[in-house]
């Protein structure tokens, strides 16, 4: 058998995860801790199912970072992010220097020539995007200040990046003839510089002007995989674009997610790419633990180990720091430090890239690189620690604040179906100062109600993940008017099974449909056609030359009768299930109509108190018998 | 140990300063109903029987409003209108309500001073309510003076806080029967059961 065939590849890899992963969240350790020993399992070291080509993977894996920032991107809008430019540049640039500057005097320190030095604590004071970003986010930690500082910290580090891709070659001491991918990189500097900026520009305005009407005309297909094509192809075509120009293609990817983030398809695409970023950046933590050295690791392990300590505390303590001048309190700022406390990912790239300018010796690489992937693999470990031991002992729970700039926007309500029942219901709301999430799987309608200004996302609702996109799982209602009762039953079915908490609210078409809506659960039921028929039928009696007043009870009236009629009918209909069946369509249904009309004759007997009848009567007695009763009547 | 009904009309509860904290105050009370009429028959369709259910299941009645013109909000007087039914609540056979308590809890703008023959409102508190107490002595029910916030507008927060202490003093007072029934029927105000009575 081929150990490296396709087939028994994927095999190994998901089986780890598979069974890596879900121990570890048995233990409560989090998913990126489980993927890593699922690496470190069927590692070179220990079951040996992985060998060289693990660096390959990683190559690939590492696309699962793009896409997560893509994904991130989508989920801020630009003015959030200006909103956040003080902790971006502020703390994020002071981290990057600070950590910098104390790694690199360690380095120096030890012997490296100060160019290494300056590389070594550059590339080290980055931290991993792809473990912090998933734990928080599994965690529900990334709207807390912790959480948000972490996050202006990561897109910081890696925006920096570019500028180190840039100044590395410089530090090279020997000329080296170095094969660039770069498609530019034989232009001279300052065509390089304008081609970056196109590229930029170029991102932007297909963002703003391009990729909207290229979704809609495929949404139009109403092919759902055709939609999640399209969305991979434009992140793939972002970060091909990033590298010809060489740029980091995840930065390109989120830059793109920014600028989509007001679209209408933005919940569409995030769920559309969920999947993948998760499986691939799955991936890439197996590969990171596959990639760990043991053998270096077993040749000094005193070295190794002071290393990554003084590695995580140098770190650790510089960024508790400064989170403390930048009002970060208490556990957040543990917290925060305790997140960033590592090395990451790009630390792979950088090295390897700092290793064709001849800036780091071949030893010196492969110590730093198991350095980094341990100390990557010890975060998530660090984290639970943090939680279960530091947190409990050192820090009264601090409630985590939410603050008002939150990434996400969450509306109490999510309006499936915004066509001609929904937008009422929308507009409504709206003018009474509720906003709501609204969705809707017409791109026209969307489109047109965009240009309105109204905040439309475009979806087949009935998903599970995009609703979660959506908010549900903080909305405290869902108002549901698809198109068709199929789709509203559908949905009523997801929202019951995995969103219990909500509210449903459901329009229906006709008894039938209000019939079904009964069976599966929901108590809010609003039949499309009976209010306005009834308030036709009032004005009818009150051209009529009927009293409006009255008309407009005994509409009323009617609507309380009809409505309690429903839910007896309905267990009329649940024992008669075979006979409806039978004669299912019209006669029944005149058959229950009448039934519940038999019943109207209670509306003609309603208000006896304003009815002077039995009054007359009383009297009337009263003048024949002369009784006492007289004396009781106003 | 008496059940209490609160029929409770409010038009525009949300922006209400004393009836809102009056019945906050209340609402944890054992043996004590809120009905939110405003809240129920937004459209003023009253279910009657529904209504009439209701009373039959509690011994004491509080009509508490906000006083408007003299007299309760419109729903409350729809709700008397249609709920208190001749041959039901009064006339012949009418007996369905006979010695149960009833009074008016209302909040009012005006003074004490201002309810005087002298005052500008040139009636008290006690006459104005005469359509109240005569429908009680009608549906032969007692009818018990009313608990009157007065200065309604003019209150501070902590102020309020003090009568909606009194509220609960007194609708638990009558829950557990502490007042003794001639005080009650001879007291011009709920109030002065507790000794916190108007003065001049």
């Amino acid at each position: 058998m081929d150990k490296n065939s396709f087939l028994i590849q994927a095999i190994v890899y998901l089986s780890a995860a598979v069974v890596a992963v879900n121990l570890a969240k048995r233990l409560g350790l989090g998913s990126v801790l489980g993927y890593l020993f699922a690496g470190i399992a069927i590692g070179p070291y220990l079951l040996g199912f992985v060998g060289e080509e693990g660096k390959e993977l990683m190559h690939i894996a590492e696309f699962g970072v793009v896409m997560m920032l893509f994904v991130i991107g989508l989920e801020l809008e630009p003015n959030l992010l200006w909103r956040m430019r003080k902790l971006i540049l502020g703390l994020g640039g002071l981290q990057i220097l600070v950590s910098a500057i104390a790694l690199g005097s360690i380095a120096y320190l030890a012997g490296q020539v100060w160019q290494s030095s300056l590389v070594i604590g550059l590339i080290l004071a980055l931290s991993s995007t792809a473990i912090v970003m998933q734990t928080l986010t599994e965690k529900s930690l990334l709207k807390t200040k912790a959480g948000q500082s972490s996050f202006a910290v990561l897109l910081s580090q890696d925006i920096a990046v570019i500028p180190m891709l840039a100044i590395f070659p410089l530090l090279a001491t020997q000329q080296t003839n170095v094969v660039s991918t770069s498609f530019i990189a034989n232009l001279p500097g300052w065509q390089q510089t304008l081609l970056v900026l196109a590229a930029i520009g170029g991102i932007i305005l297909a963002g703003k002007y391009v990729v909207g009407p290229v979704f809609r005309w495929v949404a139009k297909t109403h092919q759902r995989e055709l939609f999640m094509a399209t969305a991979i192809l434009l992140v793939f075509c972002i970060a091909e674009l990033m590298i010809m120009v060489g740029l980091s293609p995840a930065l390109g990817t989120f830059l793109a997610g920014v600028v989509l983030a007001n679209s209408e398809y933005r919940h569409e695409l995030e769920s559309d790419i969920e999947p993948f970023k998760g499986l691939l950046l799955g991936l890439f933590f197996i590969a990171v633990g596959a990639s760990i050295n043991f053998g270096l690791i077993a040749a000094n392990p005193g070295l190794i180990l002071t290393l990554v300590l003084g590695l995580v505390i140098v770190k650790g303590v510089i960024l508790y720091v400064l989170g403390a001048f930048f009002d970060i309190k208490g556990d957040q700022n543990m917290l925060f430090a305790v997140a960033l406390a590592q090395s990451g990912e790009f630390a792979f790239v950088l090295f390897s890239f700092a290793g064709q300018y001849q800036l780091l010796d071949e030893q010196t690489t492969s110590v730093l690189v198991a350095v980094v992937a341990i100390s990557m693999a010890l975060s998530p470990l660090m984290f639970v620690l943090n939680e279960r031991l530091i947190m409990p002992r050192f820090f009264t729970k601090q409630k985590a604040k939410r603050e008002s700039d939150d990434i996400h926007e969450t509306h109490p309500v999510i309006i499936a179906g915004f066509g001609r029942y929904g937008n009422i219901v929308g507009r409504f709301l709206k003018a009474n100062g509720i906003s709501a999430t609204i969705l809707d799987n017409d791109s026209d309608r969307v489109d047109l109600l965009r240009k309105f200004g109204f905040k439309v996302y475009y979806g087949d609702a009935s998903r599970f993940d995009l609703m979660k996109a959506a908010g549900a799982e903080s909305a405290k209602l869902i108002i549901i008017a698809m198109d068709t009762p199929e789709q509203c039953l559908q949905m009523v079915s997801l929202v019951k099974s995995h969103f219990p908490h909500l509210k449903i609210l459901s329009r229906a078409y006709d008894r039938k449909d209000a019939f079904d809506l009964m069976d599966a659960g929901v108590d809010n039921i609003y039949r499309e056609t009976l209010d306005s028929s009834l308030r036709m039928g009032t004005d009818a009696l009150s051209m009529l030359g009927l009293r409006a007043y009255n008309t407009h009870r005994a509409a009323r009236t009617f609507l309380r009768y009809d409505e309690k009629a429903l839910t007896e009918l309905l267990n009329y209909r649940k024992d008669t299930s075979s006979y409806i069946k039978v004669a299912r369509d019209r006669i029944a249904e005149l058959e229950e109509l009448i039934l519940s009309d038999m019943r109207d004759i209670e509306i003609t007997e309603r208000d006896s108190g304003w009815d002077s009848d039995a009054l007359r009567k009383a009297v009337a007695g009263k003048d024949v018998s002369g009784n006492a009763s007289s004396n009781e009547i106003f | 140990m008496a059940s209490v009904l609160i029929l409770f009309a409010h038009p525009v509860y949300e922006k209400s300063r004393v009836n809102r904290q009056l019945i906050d105050k209340i609402a944890d009370l054992d043996q004590v109903t809120i009905h939110d009429l405003y809240e129920v028959y937004p459209d003023f369709d009253i279910d009657v029987a529904q209504e009439q259910a209701l009373l039959l299941a509690h011994d004491i009645i509080v009509f508490h409003h906000p006083f408007y013109w003299y007299s309760v909000p419109p729903l409350l007087k729809q709700w008397m209108d249609l709920v208190l039914e001749h041959g039901w609540a009064y006339g012949k056979g009418g007996t369905q309500l006979r010695n149960k308590k009833i009074f008016n809890a209302f909040s009012s703008g005006g003074s004490f001073a201002a309810y005087q023959k002298e005052g500008h409102n040139r009636y008290t508190i006690t006459e104005l309510m005469a359509p109240f107490d005569q429908t009680a002595f009608l549906c032969k029910m007692t009818y018990y003076p009313p608990f009157v916030v007065h200065n309604s507008h003019l209150l501070s927060p902590e102020e309020v806080a003090v009568f909606a202490d009194q509220y609960r003093e007194i609708i638990t007072g009558l829950r557990d029967g502490r007042f003794s029934e001639d005080d009650l029927v001879s007291a011009s105000y709920m109030n002065s059961l507790i000794q916190k009575s108007y003065s001049l």
